[in-house]
């Protein structure tokens, strides 16, 4: 299960209807599991198919989150045209990201809020309950 | 000729936990040999079979990312420090949009002929 705070998840959608109809990314800090903190990241794609970190932001997010002892274990992004079910391309790069969880929001719908999340271990998809607090 | 080379969480397993490591080498190419050495299978994690940098990793030279610099060629000196990051990528893709027919993936393997003589 993975917790969120509606103030999280209100970010997550309101960023991905920004860069509509490219895909946006992002990540969010915690400690043991809590949520802490979320970073909108650059989608260096540019794309309404994929998307790439920026390498040069990545790495002072990744110092950031490291140096405040905190983890990165959500990663977040954007399906534009199509349901919040990881594709290919995201469980091949579940595998060296080490993410705990995945959490795709959908913006196909103007108006529906679609917002799902997953584990992905081993390359097997389990979604798992989205609890907003 | 001592470098620092820091090391990303889902890389730790090969440093016993260490969160930095230090080599040497002329080169990027050069220290990844010299770090293999003591943490095994480090290199293979970011060189992929052809000798290149696997697109699954960042790695950055005094934060520079060494794609802008010269991949495995960038020269490296005493003091530099490096750091290795795990590459941040995904996506719908583009077969979904068109169907999602996608490529065939052979799952499971041929796993290994075992010859029965006699």
């Amino acid at each position: 299960m993975l917790q969120l705070p509606r103030e999280m998840v209100d970010q997550v959608v309101a960023h991905a209807r920004r860069d509509h109809p490219d895909e946006c990314c992002g990540v969010i800090s915690g400690r043991a599991g809590a949520p802490a903190r979320l970073f909108e990241m650059a989608n260096a794609d540019r794309s309404p198919t994929g998307f790439t970190f920026d390498s040069a932001e990545w790495l002072t997010v990744y110092r950031d989150v490291e140096d405040a002892d905190e983890d990165l274990f959500v990663v977040y992004h954007s399906h534009t045209a199509t349901e919040g079910y990881p594709s290919r391309t995201d469980v091949l790069w579940s595998r060296t990201t080490g993410f705990a969880h995945w959490l795709i929001v959908s913006t196909r719908e103007p108006d529906v809020e679609e917002l799902r999340s997953y584990q992905i271990i081993d390359g097997v998809v389990a979604e798992e309950e989205l609890e907003i607090t | 000729m001592a470098i620092e080379v820091r090391i990303p969480t889902i890389l730790r397993t090969y440093t016993a936990g260490a969160k930095a490591v230090e080599g040497s080498g002329g080169t990027l190419d050069a220290l990844l040999v010299d770090l293999d050495s003591r943490h095994t299978g480090l290199r293979g994690r970011l060189v992929t079979d052809e000798g290149a940098l696997h697109r699954f990793v960042n790695v950055y030279v005094n934060d520079e990312d060494v794609r802008f610099l010269g991949s495995l060629e960038t020269p490296l000196k005493d003091g530099d420090s490096v750091t290795v990051l795990p590459a941040v990528a995904g996506g719908a893709g583009k077969a979904v949009a068109a169907g999602g027919a996608g490529k065939a993936v052979a799952a499971g393997g041929a796993g290994k002929a075992v010859a029965a003589g006699g």
